[in-house]
């Protein structure tokens, strides 16, 4: 019992981490139909962005308090957000008339970029989080749950709950819900599509960086190379939820987390990654549209 | 280019391939086998994303197939190394159809990933299992040898490897031209057209993805006993995306193309060697900045000319409306 509850706290906070970076993977998908490949390099820049801004801004460990963390969390969100929309405007924006493989192209081109540039920047050791987190928590059910899992999981569903806030009840929520459904008359009818593209990807990419900065803070090492498995996990789970949906992402994001925790607990660690991508490809060959997913019946 | 001068070109240069060892010191021999390796597993891709258009992220993973079959057979087995090639490339050819069977019905950003996810299980499969030498891999794979002779010095390797590459350029060369690589290009331009036309797109799917594992296969198993040693940090995935890069820089589905992406994916970064950390960096951004301004490669592939050129009169009226659409395609892609 208190293996279940320890495997289902574990997998949830890794599964709220892929549901945030998901989310980006699902709404890019669903406005322009693109995998972006690049977004799992956001997450990876959102760890080094807010590890940076605690060096430049705590000082020592001990004096970042809980107000400090969180205001390092926004700046970080800002910034890779914009970073986001930077890379929408430079390397996508002009392909999007393109053919497909262009731009999926393009993506791996901004991906090895991201990845490189970051390990010019800061190097390709491991990093050490210039943040020491309590391991305080409570017992639950024989389980140990630390204040830190349940504070990530808290702020992961308050940003996930300000999503789903913002796209169904803000005008520019309906703007995005209108591209996805069909972008051309979009633009007849007056919406300034690249406008709501480019804050699509500012929101994804600043989803990512939240989880970034916070899974920095939570394993306490980050690597440049951090965000290319995690981005394909993230892919995983939207297509688990069903991509394009978001509340599916949000779904996929936790199964995920809790079915590698569970396979990590019976097969070991070195095999959870295999897990994760033989359940995408089961998921692709069996169930292409997902838990949550609708019926694409566009050819593309 | 006239046919004439294009033969002239391709004798030219074969004659400074083949003269090349005696020319060049031990570092640059070593440079070129090396990107004749990468002209091999680049025209293996090219069948895949070029002709067909099915984009592969894990194409390393054939590669390793082919290294770590020849390195398991002879060092465990015993096995001379021409009988593992065999095996080595209808075992790919299995593993192609295994993955392949079940995925290539998923549109191109699916099977991308799946590709993708196929080729992180085959590494971290190569890292966990004990047959294949676990995280430090297999060393020790004798070398070939022909009658008594064995190949051992590096000028042996750039040879074996030359002729490969050369058969290669040429197989690749024909099927593109075949019927089945017509079929392949018209998939690729319009799976529902080419389906509606009779074209059996899963088994043509199929057939391309197998074709170029095979072929990538077989540069493993070469590659496998000209470094005596294999480890899973050689099949990871930029290896998938410095091929992939390959045949996008050089000209999707374009032969001479893709052999001088090859070429220049390996002789670019030893240039760069005084920038040793910016390689990649440069790299994506040039990817970028290929797909921006000229997404058809620096040497672009010419269906509707060649088509115009060596066929007869009669045919070239019924190809002519396909010709038009693939030239039609390639203005696009300029727009």
């Amino acid at each position: 019992m208190d293996i279940l509850v320890q495997t289902l706290a574990d997998g949830l906070v890794i599964g709220a981490f892929y549901s945030l970076i998901a989310l980006g993977y699902t709404m890019v998908f669903g406005i322009i139909k693109l995998l972006n490949f690049a977004h799992g390099d956001l997450y990876m820049l959102g760890a080094f962005v807010g590890y940076t801004l605690l060096s430049v801004l705590g000082g020592d460990s001990s004096g970042a308090g809980l107000m400090g963390i969180l205001i390092v969390l926004l700046l970080t969100m800002v910034i890779v957000g914009v970073f986001g929309m930077g890379i929408e405007r430079v390397a996508y924006r002009p392909l999007l008339l393109a053919p497909r493989l262009s731009i999926l192209i393009t993506a791996i081109g901004v991906s090895l970029f991201l990845e490189n540039g970051s390990m010019i920047v800061w190097g390709a050791q491991y990093q050490v989080y210039p943040l020491q987190l309590s391991h305080d928590g409570i017992s639950l059910l024989g389980a140990k749950i630390t204040y830190v899992q349940i504070g990530l999981v808290i702020i992961a569903a308050l940003l996930m709950l300000g999503l789903h806030l913002f796209i169904n009840r803000s005008l520019y929520g309906k703007a995005m819900r209108a591209i996805a459904l069909d972008q051309t008359a979009c633009h007849l009818m007056g919406i300034h599509v690249h406008k709501v593209i480019g804050l699509t990807f500012f929101i994804g990419a600043s989803l990512a960086a939240g989880a970034g900065t916070m899974a920095g803070a939570y394993y306490g090492t980050v690597n440049f190379m951090m965000g290319f498995i995690i981005g394909l996990k993230a892919f995983t789970a939207a297509v688990l939820g069903g991509i394009g949906s978001i509340p599916g992402a949000m779904l996929g994001g936790l199964l995920l987390g809790m079915m590698e925790t569970a396979g990590t607990f019976m097969f070991g660690g070195s095999w959870k990654d295999v897990v994760a991508f033989s359940l995408l490809i089961l998921i692709l060959v069996l169930k292409p549209t997902g838990i949550m997913g609708e019926k694409v019946t566009e050819r593309m | 280019m006239n046919p004439s001068r294009k033969i002239i070109a391709v004798v030219l240069l074969l004659a400074v391939a083949c003269v090349l060892p005696f020319l060049s010191n031990n570092y640059w021999l070593d440079v070129a086998t090396l990107a004749l390796f990468y002209v091999v597993l680049a025209q293996g891709l090219n069948v895949v994303v070029g002709f067909a258009g099915l984009l592969d992220l894990g194409y390393a993973a054939f590669f390793a197939v082919g290294a770590y079959t020849t390195g398991i057979l002879m060092t465990v087995y015993q096995w001379s190394f021409w009988l593992t090639l065999p095996v080595a490339m209808i075992f790919a050819a299995i593993v192609g159809v295994i993955i392949g069977a079940p995925t290539l019905r998923l549109r191109s950003d699916y099977l991308a990933i799946v590709t993708l996810g196929f080729g992180e299980i085959i590494r971290i499969l190569a890292i966990n299992l004990t047959i294949t030498g676990s995280a430090s891999g297999i060393y020790g794979i004798p070398r070939p040898s022909i009658g008594g002779y064995v190949l051992g010095g590096q000028i042996d390797f750039y040879y074996l490897i030359l002729i490969i590459a050369v058969v290669t350029v040429v197989a690749v060369k024909r099927l593109g031209t075949s019927r089945i690589g017509r079929a392949w290009m018209y998939i690729r331009e319009d799976e529902d057209a080419a389906e509606a036309m009779g074209i059996n797109r899963i088994n043509m799917k199929l057939l391309a993805y197998s074709i170029g594992a095979v072929i990538g296969s077989l540069a493993g198993s070469v590659f496998a006993v000209k470094m005596s040693a294999i480890a899973p940090l050689s099949f990871s995935f930029t290896q998938s995306i410095m091929i992939l890069l390959a045949v996008v820089l050089g000209g999707l589905g374009s032969i001479p193309g893709v052999v001088l992406g090859a070429v220049l994916v390996i002789a670019l970064p030893e240039l760069l060697r005084s920038v040793e950390d910016w390689r990649y960096l440069i790299f994506g951004a040039a990817l970028v900045a290929m797909m921006l301004f000229r997404p058809q490669g620096l040497w672009p592939a010419r269906y509707e000319m060649k088509r115009g050129a060596s066929r007869g009169e009669t045919e070239e009226v019924t190809e002519g409306g396909s010709g038009n659409d693939v030239k039609l395609d390639s203005e696009k892609c300029n727009a």
